[in-house]
C-alpha cells in the first residue's frame, strides 16, 4: 500500500516539477511569431483588386484567417491558393476565379485621356490611389502604381478605361525557359535584308 | 633580395577554377592587317549603346552634322555621349533594331552619311598631364567612351573613384580568351605605342601601385610589340596560359592578383581597376589627338565569310554593310553572332548596327556552328561543375531552375553566375544551361520587381483606407457635435410657438411616398409596355409635383417657425404675414389633395389656388429676408462677434479666391496660355490655404462654448443663393401653375384661361429671376457663396454655371436656320435614298430575271450609281450640318452633347440622393439638418431643371434628337 | 534565309550522354573478359540476355508512358544498367533470374522514379538486391575458380537443364565468411584454405578485380568519371581494414584481400560512379564514396552477408542529397559556402 502511494506521489511530483518547467519554458522562450493575417497578407498579391469580395488584400487576410475560404484570389493565382493551403493547412481548393482565365497577363489601366470628361469616379475607385486628376480636368494613370486590379474599369460613365497588357520593355524583357528534354535549345529565324 | 622575393611572388600567376578549352579558331582573322571598314549610305546610332541611361539626342532630324560633332549628350551619371561618325544629315530619331537578344526596337539617331567625311574642329591635349584629373574625366564622359571589351560600362564612371578609394592595381584586360576575335590582338600588334599612351592617361588618373597588361599565351605577336612599347615603364605584361574564360574581368583580376571580388561588388572595393586594351586605346584617341569615339576594330570572322578579317569599323555601321564588305555568301551561312561563341547572342535582323560594344560578328556555316542537338536529360556527371570559373554547382542550378525553384537556385548562387557559358560547353546532355540560368535570374528579378510593386501597393492602400476612414470619423464627430448643439437649442426654444411641422412633414411623407409608388409603377409599365403608360406618366409628374410642394411647405414652415422666434416691429409684422400666408397655403394644398383623392372636378382649381397663396407667401418670405437684411443688428446676431464668425469670412473669402483662380486657370489652359501651370499652382496653393481655414472653422466650432447656432436668417446673406433660390421657387411655381392650367383645359374647367394667364406671369417672373441670376453671377467675382454653416460641407458640387450660359449663348437665329437646312437636307436625303433603293431593286430584279436588254440595264446601273451619289452627296451634306451643330453646340458651351448629357444625369442623380438623404433623416435628424437638406435639395432641383432643360434645349435647337 | 537563334554558348563539345555510356560499357571487357576466362561462358550469355531485356523493357516503358523511344535508346544507360547487373550476378544464373533483376531495374528502379536522371538508386544495385533477397541461394551460387564450365554447359545451366549444385563452389570471402561464423577460425585452419591464397588475395578474384581496375583507369584517363568516387571507396575499405588486421590478423582480413575480392573494384569505379545516384559535388563525392567503402568492410567483418557492394551502394545513395547540401563548393567571391539546407 506505501508501495502504492509513493508511486503516487512520485509521480505527482515529477508532473508538477516537469509542468512547472514546461510553463516556465513557454513564458520564457516564447516565440513572437508573425500573427496569422499578417502571414496570410504576405502571401496575398497586394492588388487591392478586391475581387474576392473584401476592401483589400488585408481585410481578406483578416477574413481568411477568421475562416473564410481561401480560394477567392484570382489574381494571386493557383499557386497563391496553395501557398495559403499549406499556411493554413486547410483542405486543398481550386481557385474560384470565375472565368477570369488571363488573370496572370500582367496588365495596367490606360485612360484614353481625349474620352475622360473629369468625373474623378475612377480616382475613387482606385484602391491604390494610382489615379491623378481633378474633377472636370482629365485624369490619368500612373502607370508604376497601377495594380492592374481593373476596379476603375466599371464605375467609368464613359468607358473610356481600358486594361492593356503590359508589354516587355529591354529593361525588363528575360529569356524564356528552354522547351526542354527532347527538344532542340534554338529556333529558326527568317532574316530578311541580307 | 627582398625585393626580389617580393618580385618573383607577385609575378606569380594564380589559377582560377574550372575554365575550358574550346578551339580557337583566331587564325581564321588575325592574319591580316586591320583595315578599313565601310562606309555606309546610313548609319543607325543607339542612344544606348552602353550600359546605364540612354544618351539625350541634341540634334534634330534634318540637321546637318560633322563627324566628330555630338550628337547626344549623357544623360546622369552612368550614361556616355554619342558623337557623329562621319559627316551628313540626321534623317530620323525613332524606333530601330538594336544589339540586344530579344531583336527588339530602341531609339536610335539615323544618319544619312555625304561621303564628306567633314571634321567639326578638334582639340587634342598634346600633354595631358596639363589638365587635372576632374577635366581629363569630363573628356573621357564626352568623348563618349564606354567599355569596349563588351560590357560597355562607361569608362568615366570607372576612372572616376574619388580620393578615398586607393587603386592598388591597374589591370589592363588583353586576354581575348574567347575563340574567333582577334580584334584586341591585332590592335596590339599595330597600334601598341597608343595603347600603352592610353595606359599611362590611366595612370594618371588613377595613380594604381601597379599596372599589369594580362595577355594569353596564344598571341605571341601581341606580347612582343606590347613588350617592346611598355620597355622602360612601369608596365608589367603578364602573360596567362589560354584558356576560357580568363578574359572575364573578376577571372582575370584572380589570374593576376589573386584577389577574389566580393558577389555584387565591384573590382574597385578590393582596390582594382580593369580597363579592356581597346578602351586604353579610345581613351588616348580622344585626350591626346581630340578624337571622340567614332570607330572601333571589329572581328568579321567565319566561313561563311570570303575575307575574314578586323576592319576599323564606323559606329552605326548596319551588320549588312559590313557582311557585304567581308564578302559574305547569305545562303552559305547558318548563324549570324553579334560578339564570340561563347558569350555573343544571335542576331535577328542584319540591319543591327555595330556599336560601342561589338568586337566581333560571326558569320558561320550550319557545319561551322551547327544546331544544338535535342536536350537529353542530365544525368549530373558533374562536368560543368569542373568547369565552371565561379566555382558554382551548375546541375543543381539546373535543376532548380527547371523547377522553377527559385529560391533554392539563390541558395545555390544563381546571381554569381557569369554566364561564361563553359557549363553549357562541356554538358554532354546538351542542355542549355545558360538559357536556363537565364530565365531564373529574369524570374528573380521579375519576382523581387513586383515584390517591391506588392509593398508600395499595399502602403498606398493602407494609407488610402487611413485617410477614408479619418474622413469618416471627422464626420461622424461634427454629426454628434451638431446634434448635441441643437439639443442644447431646443431646450431653449422649447416654448417658441411652433407650426404644424409634424403634421406638414406627414404630409410631405406621405407625397413623396405616392410619389415614388407611382414612379415604380411607372417603370414597371415601362418594362411590360403597358397601354397606360402615359397615364401612368401623367400621375407620376403630378404626384412629383404634389409631393415637391408638400417639401416646399415643410420647409416654408421650418423657416417661418424659428425666425419668428426673436419677432420685432417689421420684421416681426412680416413674419407674422409670412406665417399667415403660409397656413392658409397649407390649408389649400391640404384641401386640393383631399379633393384629388376624392377626384373631385375642381381640384385642379384649388390647387392653382395653393400655388398663388404659395407665391404670395413667397413673395412676403423675400420681403422679411429684405427687412432683416436691412435691419440694424438684431439681438440675434449680436454675440456674431467671435473666432468663429471671423474664420467663416476668411474661409469664404479664401475659396472664392480659389474658385477665381481655378477658373482663371481653366481658362488659360484652354487658351494654351503658357502661365496656365503657375496658375494651378496658385489655385493649388489657395486650394490648401482654404482647407487649412476650414480645418480651423471645424476646431473653432468644436472649441467654442456652446452657444446657440446662428440663427440662419442671420447669416450674411449671399445674393446669388437667394436668387438661385428664388429661381427654383419661381420655377416649379411656374411649372404647377402650367400643369394646373393644362389639366384644367382637359377638364374643360371654367378658369383654365386664367391659370394660363397666370402661368404665364409666373414664367415672366421666372424669366426675369433668372436674368437676374444670370447677371448675378457674371458680376459677382466669387461665383460661389460659401455655405451656411450647419449644411455639411461636401455637398455635391453643382454643375450649374455652364449650362443657361450656353443656352443662351446660341444664336436662336443660326439656330433655327440650321434646323430648318437640317430638315430641308434630311427630306432630300430620304428622298435620294429612296429612289436609289428603288432602282437598285429594279435593276436586280431586272437583272435576275434576265428579261431586259443589256443597254437598258447598263442605263438602269448608271441611273442606280447617280442616285447612290446623289443620296451620298446629301448624306455627307447632312452629316457635315450635324457636325457643324454639335461643334457649335461645343464652341458655344466648351462642352459637347453627351457632357451635357452627363451633367444632366448627374444631377438627376444628386437630387435622388439627397431626396433619399432627407427621406432617411426625416424621422431621426433635426431640424437644422432637415433644413439644410431641404434648402440643398432645393437648389439641386432647380440645378436638376436647369441641367434638364439645357439638354432637352441644346438637343432641340439642333435638331439633334435623331 | 532561315538563321539559328539560340542563347550562347553557341558551340558545345561533340560527344553526348550515349557516348559516355558506351565508352564505360567499352570498359567493363576487360572484367568481362576474365570473368570468362575464371568462370566460364555464362557472364557472356548473361550480358547478352540482360542487354536485351532491358531494351524491350526500356522500349516498352517509355512507351507506355508517352515517351520518345528511339531518343531515349540512344543514350545508352539501359545497356549500361543490363551490363552492370548481369556482371554482378553469378556466372550460373538461369535466364529467369536474370530477366527479373533487369526488367525490375529498369522498370521501377529507373523509368517509375522519371527516368534517366531523376533515379535516386542505383538501378542496377535495386535490381540486384531484389533478387538476392528473393533468391538467396541461386544469387549465391558461384563456380570454383578455375573450375569453368564449357559453353555448353553455361548454357545448360542458363537454361536451368543442368544444375547448378555440382559445378558450384565456395567463393573467397564466403569461405572467410564461413569460417568465422562457425568460430573456428585460427591460423592453421585459414592457411589449409587454398582458395583465400592466391597471388595476391583471394585465388581467381584477385584477376578479376585487377581486369576491373584495368577498365577503371581508363575511364578515369578518358575523364568520364573523376578519380574522386574510386580513390574515396577503396580508402574507405583498405583503411579500416588495414587497422582491424593489425589488431587481429586471424579475425580480420587483410586490405589486400579486401579491395581485390568480391565486388570491390567493379563497385569502386563502376557502380559508385553512378553519377545519377552519386553525390555531385568533389569532396560531397569523397565522403559518399569514402562511406560506402566503411560500409562494405564492415558489413563483410560482422554482418550476414558476404559481400556488401549492393547495400553499400543503396544506403549511401540515400544519403547522397544529404551530403551534397553539406559539401557545396565555396563560390567565387563569397566568404563561406552556403552549406545546408536553408540560406
Amino acid at each position: 500500500m506505501t508501495a502504492v502511494l509513493i508511486a503516487v506521489a512520485a509521480l505527482l511530483a515529477l508532473a508538477a516539477v516537469f509542468g512547472a518547467v514546461l510553463g516556465f519554458a513557454s513564458e520564457k522562450f516564447k516565440v513572437e511569431g508573425d500573427p496569422i493575417v499578417d502571414q496570410i497578407d504576405s502571401l496575398l498579391p497586394q492588388t487591392q483588386c478586391g475581387q474576392c469580395g473584401h476592401p483589400g488584400c488585408r481585410p481578406y487576410a483578416e477574413a481568411i484567417a477568421e475562416g473564410e475560404e481561401h480560394n477567392r484570389c484570382p489574381p494571386g493565382g493557383q499557386d497563391t491558393v496553395d501557398a495559403l493551403t499549406d499556411l493554413l493547412g486547410r483542405d486543398e481548393l481550386t481557385l474560384d476565379d470565375e472565368g477570369a482565365e488571363d488573370a496572370d497577363i500582367p496588365k495596367v489601366a490606360y485612360i484614353r485621356e481625349d474620352e475622360c470628361i473629369g468625373c474623378t469616379k475612377c480616382i475613387q475607385a482606385c484602391p491604390v490611389d494610382a489615379i491623378v486628376g481633378a474633377a472636370k480636368l482629365m485624369h490619368t494613370v500612373i502607370v508604376d502604381e497601377c495594380t492592374g486590379c481593373d476596379l476603375c474599369v466599371e464605375p467609368c460613365p464613359v468607358d473610356c478605361i481600358d486594361m492593356v497588357e503590359v508589354q516587355p520593355t529591354l529593361q525588363t524583357w528575360g529569356w524564356n525557359r528552354p522547351a526542354g528534354i527532347g527538344q532542340r535549345p534554338d529556333s529558326r529565324i527568317e532574316v530578311v535584308n541580307l | 633580395m627582398i625585393r626580389t622575393l617580393f618580385r618573383s611572388r607577385s609575378r606569380k600567376i594564380y589559377d582560377f577554377h574550372g575554365g575550358i578549352h574550346p578551339p580557337e579558331r583566331k587564325d581564321l582573322s588575325n592574319g591580316t592587317a586591320i583595315a578599313a571598314g565601310p562606309l555606309p549610305s546610313q548609319l543607325i546610332l543607339p542612344l544606348n549603346m552602353h550600359i546605364g541611361a540612354p544618351a539625350k539626342p541634341l540634334v534634330e532630324p534634318g540637321e546637318r552634322v560633322l563627324k566628330g560633332q555630338m550628337i547626344a549628350e549623357p544623360s546622369g551619371a552612368v550614361s556616355a555621349a554619342i558623337h557623329a561618325p562621319t559627316s551628313g544629315t540626321v534623317s530620323a530619331i525613332g524606333p530601330r533594331a538594336i544589339q540586344h537578344p530579344s531583336g527588339m526596337d530602341a531609339i536610335c539617331i539615323v544618319i544619312d552619311t555625304d561621303g564628306k567625311d567633314e571634321w567639326i574642329e578638334r582639340a587634342g591635349v598634346a600633354d595631358y598631364t596639363e589638365l587635372s584629373p576632374g577635366e581629363l574625366v569630363d573628356t573621357i564622359r564626352h568623348a563618349g567612351i564606354a567599355g569596349m571589351g563588351g560590357a560597355g560600362f562607361p569608362t568615366s564612371i570607372k576612372v572616376n573613384l574619388g580620393d578615398h578609394q586607393r587603386v592598388e592595381e591597374l589591370v589592363i584586360n588583353a586576354v581575348e580568351c574567347e575563340p574567333y576575335i582577334t580584334a584586341d590582338d591585332r590592335l596590339m600588334r599595330e597600334r601598341a605605342a597608343e595603347i600603352i599612351a592610353g595606359i599611362h592617361i590611366l595612370q594618371y588618373l588613377l595613380n594604381p601601385r601597379r599596372t599589369l597588361i594580362g595577355i594569353e599565351d596564344n598571341k605571341p605577336d601581341a606580347i612582343s610589340a606590347i613588350k617592346r612599347a611598355c620597355k622602360g615603364c612601369d608596365i608589367e605584361v603578364r602573360v596567362v596560359p589560354t584558356k576560357y574564360p580568363s578574359g572575364g574581368e573578376k577571372q582575370l583580376i584572380q589570374l593576376l592578383t589573386g584577389k577574389e571580388v566580393k558577389s555584387g561588388q565591384l573590382p574597385a572595393q578590393v582596390g582594382v581597376v580593369c580597363q579592356n586594351v581597346g578602351t586604353a586605346y579610345a581613351i588616348k584617341r580622344a585626350v591626346i589627338d581630340g578624337e571622340p569615339l567614332l570607330s572601333r576594330v571589329t572581328t568579321l570572322t567565319g566561313e561563311g565569310v570570303r575575307q575574314p578579317g578586323n576592319f576599323e569599323v564606323l559606329l552605326g555601321t548596319p551588320i549588312r554593310d559590313l557582311l557585304v564588305h567581308g564578302g559574305v555568301d547569305p545562303d552559305n551561312i547558318g548563324r549570324l553572332v553579334m560578339g564570340g561563341p561563347m558569350m555573343g547572342f544571335t542576331l535577328h535582323n542584319p540591319a543591327v548596327p555595330v556599336v560601342k560594344t561589338t568586337n566581333c560578328i560571326i558569320a558561320a556555316t550550319l557545319e561551322e556552328l551547327p544546331e544544338p542537338p535535342p536536350e537529353q536529360p542530365c544525368i549530373r556527371c558533374g562536368s560543368c561543375a569542373d568547369v565552371c570559373p565561379a566555382n558554382l554547382l551548375p546541375q543543381q542550378l539546373y535543376w532548380h531552375a527547371k523547377n522553377d525553384d527559385l529560391e533554392k537556385a539563390q541558395h545555390h548562387n544563381l546571381m554569381d553566375c557569369i554566364e561564361c557559358g563553359a557549363c553549357a560547353y562541356v554538358c554532354p546532355s546538351h542542355i542549355p544551361l545558360v538559357q536556363y540560368y537565364r530565365y531564373a535570374k529574369a524570374e528573380v528579378r521579375q519576382q523581387a520587381a513586383d515584390q517591391v510593386k506588392a509593398d508600395k501597393a499595399r502602403q498606398r492602400f493602407e494609407a488610402r483606407q487611413a485617410r477614408i476612414d479619418a474622413e469618416k470619423a471627422e464626420k461622424e464627430a461634427r454629426r454628434q457635435a451638431r446634434l448635441e448643439a441643437n439639443r442644447k437649442k431646443k431646450t431653449e426654444t422649447a416654448s417658441a410657438p411652433t407650426v404644424d411641422t409634424a403634421a406638414l412633414k406627414q404630409a410631405s411623407l406621405e407625397a413623396s411616398k405616392a410619389y415614388k409608388a407611382a414612379v415604380k409603377a411607372a417603370k414597371a409599365a415601362e418594362a411590360d409596355n403597358a397601354d397606360n403608360l402615359d397615364a401612368l406618366k401623367a400621375d407620376v409628374d403630378r404626384l412629383k409635383a404634389i409631393a415637391d410642394k408638400a417639401k416646399a411647405a415643410v420647409r416654408d414652415a421650418k423657416e417661418a417657425g424659428p425666425a419668428a422666434a426673436p419677432a420685432e416691429d417689421i420684421v416681426g409684422k412680416l413674419k407674422k404675414q409670412v406665417g399667415d400666408a403660409s397656413s392658409a397655403y397649407k390649408t389649400a394644398v391640404k384641401a386640393a389633395k383631399d379633393a384629388e383623392a376624392n377626384g373631385d372636378d375642381n381640384a385642379a382649381e384649388l390647387r392653382a389656388k395653393a400655388d398663388e397663396l404659395k407665391a404670395a407667401a413667397d413673395k412676403l418670405k423675400a420681403e422679411l429676408r429684405d427687412a432683416k437684411a436691412n435691419a440694424p443688428a438684431t439681438p440675434a446676431t449680436a454675440p456674431q462677434v467671435d473666432p468663429v464668425a471671423d474664420l467663416k469670412k476668411q474661409v469664404g473669402d479664401v475659396s472664392s479666391a480659389y474658385k477665381a483662380a481655378v477658373k482663371a486657370a481653366k481658362e488659360a489652359e484652354e487658351n494654351g496660355a503658357d502661365n496656365a501651370a503657375e496658375l494651378r499652382s496658385q489655385a493649388d496653393e489657395l486650394k490648401a490655404k482654404a482647407d487649412q481655414l476650414k480645418a480651423d472653422l471645424r476646431d473653432a466650432k468644436a472649441n467654442a462654448p456652446a452657444t446657440p447656432a446662428p440663427a440662419p436668417a442671420a447669416a450674411p446673406a449671399d445674393p446669388l443663393a437667394d436668387l438661385k433660390k428664388k429661381v427654383g421657387e419661381v420655377s416649379s411655381a411656374y411649372k404647377a401653375a402650367v400643369k394646373a392650367a393644362k389639366e384644367a383645359d382637359e377638364n374643360g374647367a371654367d378658369n383654365a384661361a386664367e391659370l394660363c394667364a397666370e402661368a404665364d406671369r409666373l414664367k415672366a417672373e421666372a424669366d426675369h429671376w433668372k436674368a437676374e441670376l444670370r447677371e448675378a453671377k457674371a458680376s459677382a467675382p466669387a461665383p460661389a457663396a460659401p455655405k451656411t454653416p450647419p449644411a455639411p460641407t461636401d455637398t455635391p458640387k453643382a454643375p450649374e454655371t455652364e449650362a443657361p450660359q450656353a443656352l443662351t449663348a446660341v444664336d436662336p437665329e443660326v439656330a433655327a436656320k440650321r434646323q430648318k437646312r437640317l430638315k430641308a437636307l434630311k427630306t432630300a436625303y430620304n428622298m435620294a435614298h429612296k429612289q436609289y433603293k428603288e432602282a437598285h431593286a429594279a435593276l436586280e430584279r431586272g437583272e435576275r430575271n434576265g428579261d431586259i436588254p443589256a443597254e437598258e440595264l447598263n442605263a438602269m446601273q448608271q441611273k442606280v450609281d447617280k442616285l447612290k451619289g446623289k443620296a451620298d452627296v446629301a448624306r455627307d451634306a447632312l452629316d457635315a450640318l450635324v457636325e457643324e451643330a454639335k461643334a457649335d453646340i461645343r464652341a458655344h458651351t466648351g462642352k459637347d452633347l453627351k457632357t451635357l448629357k452627363l451633367e444632366a444625369a448627374r444631377a438627376e442623380s444628386a437630387l435622388a440622393d439627397k431626396q433619399r438623404e432627407l427621406e432617411q433623416q426625416r424621422d431621426s435628424a433635426s431640424e437644422d439638418t432637415l433644413e439644410a437638406l431641404s434648402s440643398e435639395l432645393q437648389a439641386l432641383e432647380a440645378e436638376a431643371q436647369i441641367a434638364r432643360k439645357a439638354l432637352k434645349q441644346a438637343v432641340e435647337e439642333q435638331g439633334l434628337q435623331d | 534565309m532561315a538563321l539559328i537563334s539560340s542563347t550562347s554558348p553557341h558551340t558545345t563539345v561533340s560527344n553526348n550522354t550515349g557516348a559516355f555510356m558506351r565508352q564505360v560499357i567499352y570498359a567493363t571487357l576487360p572484367g568481362l573478359a576474365v570473368l570468362t576466362w575464371q568462370f566460364g561462358w555464362g557472364t557472356v550469355i548473361n550480358v547478352l540476355w540482360a542487354v536485351v531485356v532491358a531494351l524491350v523493357s526500356e522500349a516498352l516503358i517509355l512507351k507506355a508512358r508517352g515517351r520518345p523511344v528511339a531518343f531515349y535508346l540512344k543514350d545508352y544507360s539501359a545497356v549500361l544498367t543490363a551490363v552492370l547487373l548481369a556482371l554482378a550476378l553469378p556466372p550460373t544464373s538461369p535466364w529467369w533470374l536474370t530477366l527479373i533483376g533487369v526488367s525490375f531495374a529498369i522498370i521501377v528502379a529507373k523509368q517509375l522514379y522519371g527516368g534517366l536522371g531523376m533515379n535516386p538508386f542505383n538501378p542496377a544495385m535495386v535490381g540486384y538486391v531484389l533478387l538476392l533477397i528473393s533468391f538467396p541461394v541461386a544469387m549465391t551460387q558461384w563456380i570454383a575458380p578455375g573450375e569453368a564450365p564449357s559453353l555448353v554447359q553455361s548454357w545448360q545451366l542458363f537454361t536451368g537443364q543442368l544444375p547448378v549444385d555440382g559445378l558450384s563452389g565456395a567463393t573467397p570471402l564466403d569461405t572467410f565468411r564461413t569460417l568465422h561464423s562457425s568460430g573456428a577460425g585460427n591460423e592453421s585452419e585459414l592457411a589449409s584454405h587454398g582458395i583465400l591464397h592466391g597471388q595476391f588475395a583471394g585465388l581467381g578474384w584477385e584477376w578479376v578485380n585487377l581486369a576491373f581496375l584495368l577498365g577503371g583507369l581508363y575511364l578515369i584517363s578518358r575523364k568520364i568519371i573523376t578519380w574522386h568516387i574510386p580513390v574515396g571507396f577503396l580508402a574507405g575499405l583498405a583503411l579500416p581494414a588495414l587497422v582491424a588486421w593489425l589488431i587481429d590478423p586471424v579475425r580480420f582480413a587483410d586490405p589486400m584481400f579486401q579491395i581485390l575480392s568480391g565486388g570491390a573494384m567493379l563497385g569502386a569505379f563502376f557502380i559508385a560512379t553512378d553519377p545519377v545516384s552519386a553525390a555531385t559535388s568533389r569532396s560531397g563525392r569523397l565522403i559518399y564514396a569514402a562511406l560506402i567503402g566503411v560500409l562494405i568492410w564492415v558489413i563483410r567483418s560482422f554482418g550476414g552477408y558476404p559481400d556488401a557492394v549492393a547495400f553499400s551502394v543503396l544506403l549511401l545513395n540515400l544519403c547522397a542529397p544529404f551530403i551534397d547540401y553539406y559539401t557545396q563548393p565555396r563560390t567565387y567571391g563569397h566568404d563561406k559556402p552556403n552549406r545546408g539546407t536553408q540560406s
